[in-house]
This record gives C-alpha cells, sequence and structure tokens, in this order.
C-alpha cells in the first residue's frame, strides 16, 4: 500500500518541487495582515456596535405590537369614557351618525362579520381541503408544480381587485338566481373572501399532508386500501393538526378582510341573519368612519379604536389558538 | 494536591523525552492536562501532547474517540458548539490559546484548518482563494493576484483551474473542491495546518493527491491530520497519537506504533480488533 | 376456521373503487375551481378595462371626466411608496434575520421575539392603518405623506421580509461558516462576505415578495386618510400622495359604468406589476436554487 502512494507520487512530486522554487517567498501574507491589524482596530469595535444595532432591528417588531396595543388601548380608554362600556357589548344598534342620540352597540357590526366569515368558510374549507387532497395525495409532481404556483398567484391578487370583482361581477351573477338579492349583500362579499383565502387553507394544508411520511401511506396501501381510504383515513388525520392550524389561520384573514366588504357589502349594521341584505362589518366601519369627514378628537373616531381592538382580539385569539394547536399537537415521525 | 503533584511530575517526563527529540526541531503546540466537556459529556481527559514544528502528525482512534474534538480545539472552532467547558492549557508557540488576551481570530490567522467535506463557498475560485487575505484587509489587487497564484499552485491545482479561475467553484469535482480548500487556508500563509478527515468525502485518486499534497506541504507548515484510516496515518505521518475514548493512549513515532506499540490496546486498535 | 371472508372482500371492493374514482374527480374539480375562478377573474378585468387603457390613461391627472382621467398621480405615487418602504422594510427585515440566526442566544427573550414575529404576522391590515394614523400621521404629526404611508407600510411588511430572511440565512451550510471561522474571520466578516452572499436570493425573493404585498394593500391607506382625489404629484416623501389601489377603490365606488371600467384598466395596469415582480422572483428562485 505504502509502494502505491510512492508510485503515484513521483510524477506529481516533479511538480511539487517546481511550485516550490517558482514561489520564492517574495512577501509574507502574514506580516502583511499584521500590518494591517496594527493599522485598524477597528474591527473589534465593529464586532462589538453590529450585534447591539441588529438587536435594535430586531426591537423594531417587538415595538411595532406594543404601539399597535397601546393605541388600541389608550383611545378605546378614552371612547369608553364617553360611551358605557356595557352599552358597547350589549346594545343592538349601531347608529354613531345618528345626530341626535347616537349608540353604540358593537353586535351588530361583529354578526356583520360573523356572516361573512361563515360564508367564507364554507366556500374555502370544502374546496381547499379537497384541492390540498388532490394535489398531495393524486397529483403527479409535475401537475403539483404546475398548479401551486397558480393558486399562489390567486392567493397575491389585492383585495381591492376581489372587492371590484365581487360587486361588478358576482353580485349581478348571482342576482340572476337570487332575484331579491341587494347590491350590497353579506352572500357576494363572503364568497369572494372565500375563494381569496382557499388557496391559503390548501397550499398549508399541503405542507402538512406531503410531510406524512410515504412509509404510513404504504403501509395503508398494503392492505388493500383505496387512495381514498390513505387520505382520508390515514394521512388526513396525520395532519390535522397542520390542516386545523391552515383553517384557523384561513378564516382569521377573513375576519380582517376589509375591501372586499367595504366595497360589495354596503354600510347598514344589522343583527338580521339575512343574506341577502346589506350589512357593515367592523372593518368596514372603520373604512367608512376613516372615509368620512368625523373630525379628530369627536366620539366617533374614538369608536374606530374600539372596533379595532374587538376586531384585534378576534384575531388575536385565533393566531394563537392556531400556533397552539400546530406546535400541541406536532406530529412526530 | 495530589493533582498538582501529579501535572508536575508528567512535566517532568515530559521534559525529559523532548530534551531528547528535540535535537533542532521546535515545538508548536503543547497541550497541557486538557480536559473538555460537552455539558456533563466528559469528551477529552487529561490531554498531554507535543506537536513539532514541519512534521505530520496523524490523531488515530475510533468513532467518538474526541479526535475531532481535540483537532478543533486546537484552533478553538469548538466553541461553536454550546456548552463547551475546558480546562487545562493549549499552548501555541509558548502561549495559550486560552488566554483572554487571545483573540481568536488572530489565533486562527495563523492556524488554517481543512475540513471533512469540501467547503467552499458559492463564489468563483478565485474569490474563494481571496477570501482569507481580504477579509485580512489585503486588497492591492496585484499581490492578490500572485497569492491566488501561488496558493493554488501549492495545492497542487493550479493546472487544473488557472484557465477557469473566475468560474463558480461549485463547478469542481469533490476532490478539487477540497484541494481548493486547501488552496484557500494556504492563502493565508498559515503555520500550521489542522486537517479533520479530510479525504473521507473523497474517491481513491483524490485522496491519493491530497496525501502526496501533505508530503509537500510539511516542508514548509506544521500539519496535524485527524484520521479513522490508518493506512493513510501510515503513509504520510511522522507521529501518531492514538485516541480513545477521549484519553490519549499512545503518542511516538509512526513508525513505531505501527510495528512495536507498547499499549495492548493500541495493538488491538491498529491490528482491526475492534473500532 | 377463516375470520375473513375474502369473497365478501373482493364483493366489496367494487364500490370502493368507485367512491375513490368519485371522490378523485370530485377534488380533481375542486382543484379547477379556483383556476377557472382565477381565469374568469382575469378575462373580465381585462375584457373590461381594455378600451380605456392606453398612454393618455397613464400620463392624465385624475379627472371627473372619465374620457379624460388618468392615473399618472397614483401611478407615481406608487412608486414613490416602494421607495420608501423597499429600504426600510429591508434593512429592519434582514437586520431582524441576522441578529436571530446568528447572534441571539436561546432564551425566552429570543423565542418571545420569534412569537411575536408570527402573531403580527397574523394582524389585519387595517389594525396597522390605526397604529400609522396614531403614531406616525398624528402624533408625529407627517399628515397623509409618503413617509407616513411608507412607514406604516414597512411595519406591516415587516414579518414576511424577516420569516423570509430567516429562513434562507438559516439554509446556509454551516460547513460555510466553520470555513470561514478557521480563516480567522470575525462573526461579522463572515456574515457579510459568506452567509448574506449565499442568503441573497432567498431574502430578495422574501423582499420582492413583500414589496408587491406593500403596493397591493389598500385598507391601512384608507385609514390614514389617503386622498382619493388628487391633481399633482408629491415632490417629496413629506407631501400628500395617493396610490393605484386607492385610485381603483375610488372609481368601483362610482355608479356610473365608465369609471367602473376605469378601475379595471387601474387593475390591469396593478396586476402587470404585480405580475412584473413575480416573475424576477420566480427567476431569482430558479436561478439560484440547488446551489448547496
Amino acid at each position: 500500500m505504502l509502494v502505491g502512494g510512492e508510485q503515484g507520487a513521483s510524477a506529481f512530486r516533479v511538480k511539487g518541487v517546481f511550485i516550490l522554487q517558482n514561489s520564492t517567498k517574495t512577501f509574507s501574507v502574514q506580516e502583511m495582515i499584521q500590518v494591517k491589524k496594527q493599522k485598524k482596530n477597528t474591527s473589534s469595535t465593529i464586532e462589538k456596535i453590529v450585534p447591539i444595532l441588529l438587536l435594535f432591528t430586531a426591537i423594531v417588531s417587538v415595538l411595532t405590537t406594543l404601539g399597535i396595543v397601546l393605541t388600541l388601548i389608550v383611545e378605546t380608554f378614552t371612547f369608553f369614557s364617553r360611551v358605557s362600556i356595557v352599552e358597547f357589548f350589549t346594545s343592538t344598534k349601531w347608529y354613531p351618525f345618528s345626530p341626535t342620540q347616537g349608540s353604540y352597540g358593537v353586535l351588530p357590526l361583529v354578526v356583520g362579520t360573523l356572516k361573512v366569515t361563515g360564508i367564507a368558510a364554507i366556500v374555502a374549507i370544502p374546496i381547499g381541503l379537497a384541492t390540498a387532497i388532490f394535489l398531495s395525495e393524486y397529483a403527479s409532481d409535475r401537475t403539483r408544480r404546475i398548479i401551486k404556483p397558480i393558486l399562489e398567484v390567486l392567493a397575491g391578487i389585492p383585495t381591492i381587485v376581489y372587492g371590484f370583482f365581487a360587486l361588478t361581477f358576482v353580485t349581478p351573477l348571482l342576482r340572476e338566481f337570487i332575484p331579491s338579492l341587494e347590491i350590497f349583500n353579506a352572500l357576494s362579499p363572503g364568497i369572494v373572501i372565500g375563494i381569496m383565502i382557499t388557496p391559503m387553507i390548501a397550499s398549508l394544508s399541503e405542507d402538512a399532508m406531503s410531510s406524512v411520511p410515504n412509509s404510513m401511506r404504504e403501509g395503508a396501501l398494503a392492505l388493500g386500501s383505496t387512495k381514498l381510504e390513505v387520505s382520508l383515513k390515514v394521512v388526513l388525520p396525520a395532519a390535522i393538526s397542520g390542516v386545523i392550524a391552515s383553517v384557523v389561520l384561513a378564516v382569521s384573514r377573513a375576519i380582517g378582510e376589509t375591501m372586499i366588504v367595504a366595497v360589495a357589502g354596503g354600510s347598514t349594521p344589522s343583527m338580521s341573519w339575512d343574506l341577502t341584505s346589506s350589512i357593515q362589518t367592523m372593518t368596514a366601519y372603520i373604512v367608512q368612519v376613516s372615509q368620512g369627514d368625523a373630525g379628530y378628537g369627536t366620539t366617533i373616531y374614538y369608536s374606530i379604536y374600539a372596533v379595532g381592538f374587538t376586531l384585534f382580539v378576534f384575531t388575536l385569539v385565533m393566531n394563537l389558538f392556531a400556533q397552539f394547536i400546530s406546535r400541541r399537537f406536532r406530529e412526530e415521525y | 494536591m495530589n493533582a498538582t503533584m501529579e501535572k508536575q511530575r508528567v512535566r517532568i517526563v515530559q521534559g525529559e523525552e523532548k530534551q531528547v527529540e528535540m535535537e533542532n526541531k521546535n515545538i508548536v503546540y503543547k497541550t497541557d492536562q486538557l480536559n473538555l466537556w460537552y455539558g456533563e459529556n466528559h469528551a477529552l481527559k487529561n490531554i498531554n501532547l507535543d506537536i513539532y514544528e514541519n512534521e505530520v502528525t496523524a490523531i488515530i482512534g475510533p468513532s467518538g474517540c474526541g479526535k475531532s474534538t481535540y483537532i478543533k480545539t486546537l484552533n478553538r472552532m469548538i466553541e461553536l458548539v454550546p456548552g463547551v467547558k475546558t480546562s487545562g492549557e493549549i499552548a501555541y508557540r509558548g502561549r495559550n490559546i486560552f488566554d483572554r488576551s487571545y483573540g481568536v481570530e488572530e489565533l486562527r490567522t495563523k492556524v488554517g484548518m481543512v475540513f471533512q467535506k469540501p467547503n467552499p463557498f458559492p463564489k468563483s475560485i478565485y474569490e474563494n482563494v481571496a477570501y482569507g487575505p481580504k477579509i485580512h484587509g489585503i486588497r492591492d489587487k496585484k499581490i492578490l493576484d500572485q497569492i491566488v497564484e501561488k496558493s493554488l499552485k501549492g495545492a497542487a491545482i493550479w493546472d487544473e483551474v488557472k484557465d477557469r479561475l473566475h468560474q463558480n467553484a461549485y463547478g469542481l469535482s469533490g476532490g478539487q473542491q477540497q484541494r481548493l480548500c486547501i488552496a484557500r487556508c494556504l492563502a493565508i500563509e498559515p503555520d500550521v495546518i489542522l486537517m479533520d478527515e479530510p479525504t473521507s468525502a473523497l474517491d481513491p485518486i483524490s485522496t491519493l493527491k491530497v496525501e502526496e499534497l501533505v508530503q509537500e506541504l510539511k516542508k514548509e507548515f506544521s500539519i496535524i491530520i485527524v484520521t479513522h484510516n490508518m493506512q493513510q496515518a501510515a503513509r504520510i505521518s511522522d507521529k501518531t497519537a492514538f485516541f480513545l475514548n477521549g484519553e490519549v493512549i499512545e503518542f511516538t513515532d509512526t513508525n513505531k506504533i505501527f510495528s512495536t506499540p507498547s499499549d495492548k490496546r493500541t495493538e488491538d486498535y491498529i491490528t482491526g480488533r475492534f473500532g | 376456521m377463516k375470520l375473513i371472508n375474502h369473497t365478501s372482500v373482493v364483493k366489496h371492493m367494487k364500490p370502493r373503487l368507485v367512491i375513490n374514482i368519485l371522490f378523485k374527480s370530485l377534488f380533481f374539480a375542486a382543484t379547477l375551481f379556483g383556476l377557472l375562478v382565477l381565469g374568469i377573474l382575469l378575462y373580465r378585468i381585462f375584457t373590461q378595462g381594455i378600451a380605456y387603457l392606453d398612454m393618455q390613461f397613464l400620463q392624465s391627472l385624475p379627472s371627473r371626466k372619465p374620457e379624460q382621467a388618468g392615473i399618472k398621480t397614483a401611478l407615481v405615487g406608487t412608486i414613490w411608496l416602494m421607495a420608501v418602504v423597499a429600504p426600510i422594510s429591508l434593512s429592519l427585515g434582514v437586520g431582524t434575520a441576522i441578529y436571530l440566526e446568528e447572534y441571539a442566544k436561546k432564551n425566552r427573550f429570543t423565542s418571545f421575539i420569534q412569537v411575536n414575529i408570527s402573531n403580527l404576522a397574523g394582524v389585519p391590515s387595517i389594525v396597522f392603518g390605526l397604529l400609522g394614523l396614531t403614531v406616525f400621521v398624528r402624533a408625529l404629526s407627517l399628515g397623509t405623506s409618503v413617509l407616513a404611508a411608507g412607514l406604516t407600510m414597512s411595519l406591516l411588511v415587516l414579518p414576511i421580509i424577516i420569516v423570509a430572511s430567516q429562513e434562507a440565512i438559516r439554509s446556509v451550510p454551516k460547513e460555510l461558516r466553520e470555513a470561514s471561522f478557521g480563516m480567522g474571520a470575525t462573526k461579522w466578516q463572515t456574515i457579510v462576505h459568506v452567509v448574506l452572499p449565499a442568503a441573497i436570493p432567498g431574502i430578495l425573493t422574501g423582499g420582492i415578495l413583500a414589496l408587491s404585498r406593500a403596493i397591493g394593500e389598500t385598507a391601512p391607506l384608507v385609514v390614514l386618510g389617503l386622498p382619493l382625489f388628487l391633481a399633482f404629484l408629491p415632490k417629496s416623501v413629506f407631501d400628500m400622495f395617493t396610490v393605484l389601489p386607492m385610485q381603483i377603490y375610488n372609481w368601483t365606488g362610482r355608479p356610473q359604468a365608465e369609471f367602473q371600467s376605469l378601475a379595471a384598466a387601474g387593475i390591469i395596469v396593478l396586476l402587470v406589476m404585480l405580475i412584473i415582480m413575480n416573475s424576477i422572483a420566480v427567476l431569482i428562485r430558479n436561478k439560484y436554487q440547488k446551489r448547496f
């Protein structure tokens, strides 16, 4: 073995000698490094300052949350000094613009939000999950590579475009079938929000299902299961926490969605569960006030913070719930 | 009390040995009672080793014996692992590398390292070699050109890459990448080169080239090489240390350790009875 | 004695297979539904708006007369907004990502920042509008300026950039860092010369996606009080301005069909901008994929 090494080396060694002769040291890198080191001792200062600067950038995100919470709390507090908190949460009348006697009961706005969100969930959950199962379990690699980016395009379309689509296409289309449907209603924006959040459910659920190991599928298929049985009885249960988290996140997106309802939902706060009449959601109310000329310091001005705070709590609870689910029930394969 | 006595005794013994062997060679690295823990796990136990100038020192031993840990301690790369504690001393050219005043960057400009898997940067071949000099403040294009050429020649890869210096290093074969990494290490003209199983990810022909290179490089550098391949240690090293369970079992001339090992465990290992 | 009756199993096989095929078609139909909606949406908007889309539309100021109206102020405003959001959100986002991935110790504070970022990503955009209205428009007296809107949007897209940059930095192999440290490079030198260059495709992709989110957002800007109608161009970041989505929103709300067509034309311009940005992101991703 040693001999083999020597043989191979001989030709090479000639080269090596040549190299060494050729590269007679005219300068020493180490010496140059030393000189540079002495000249600038700034590098150690940089090493100390940089982490501190970066820490400050990281703290900006914390400050943002803090800013949101403080803003909402402080301004909501002012609002509750003028309007009773009991009235806000129990009254079923929301007439802030009434010139004589304003009434601030947030429930009609919550009902409007829930109606739209419920319709969106009914549209998005089945379609989103079916798409996820198709992409993860049935589609070929190539199909998946084509369809997934297209769905991502659907998720990247600005919401104002969806709002335009709801008002100028979906509502007239629905009116062909439901003549009593008002121009502004809950149904049309609900369906369009559902379309908007479908890719979110599909994409996140597909990720969860794809990460289920193939050995599980093979085990079930080897027992004579059909693909459908594998999908519904093996893969879906194994990926359930990711799937639930994706649904919760998508629904939270639907609750906070603004432009679609502002354009196509109307501005009539209502406690009715009728889907065909005009409604107002929490977000749409904030938009309505922002556009109007309710001056700074009026009760109406502060009311948007109280409504915004309610909205923030709704979505925060859902986001925390989604995080809890995906952490608590994280699959260990 | 007893421990210090023991320590002194070891020192004296080693001192005597040194006088016998030293003739005209200087010690580069002197490891004295080195202990190292990963959290609770005692990974290196009372290591005493002297490494001489212009020699190839091989470190062999079964997996998990601490040989990689030891070589990474020599340039303090081990500190990238969280929860590492050390005690004892490693003197590099007479100065304890664990001294607070000793910057790791300064140490690592003197001590180059070649890793198990070739790890070139996703940059051009030229930029890979020029990286070290550049970060240490050498900007002169002409000098950089010279350094790059000299280093690539030194790593015996110049002829293969001289026409495509500005192409991405990821286009090279695995063996070429490893020699490029050696060239990158040579570019800062280190004093010592640490090699952590440098051929474990290479094919036999590339391995041979790297081994020949090591023989060339020892004329200018001191080399410490970790290997799990005993034939490789026998082929290329002057001295060999056998590690087992975090201890140095035997450290002596390579010829001696492979012909007449003094410890039973060394004999068992090199004759392939375990590991 | 056999516990399983194989003849009955075989008999049951057929309906199971039929159901399988049935559901496969259902799942496929659901997948097609999304594509179909996308097709209809694009077709509708295109046919409705194309007639109004010409150079005059791009170069005219908004007007009460539909045939003279254009999107010049909105287009210029969108570009101004991008010019403010891009540097602020990128430097804050990448800085945070570097801190979290390279410097932060694994302690409670770090995981608090991390949880905070994922929660921030789920806050409705309109709430960011309330934050911007209180802090930037009122407290800092920036008014409805480019700067106030740019800062609000930067905070809104910050989580997107942080998460994308973190993933990109995390995917840089640790061997590259070791090699750089082994040469005596300092931590910051390693980050600047090795980690960031290797992570830049991922960071850029995330940055472009974040920017395209910023130029499509409407709700926070409505809350800030951006004008729906503006007949002059901003000259500095402290000037009033409006953006494309605001202009589209304005036209969508008008009852006349002509204005809705104008809105469609504006949407085409917005979508073209987004498609260009996303194509660049895809190109970057494909060009640099599988480098390690």
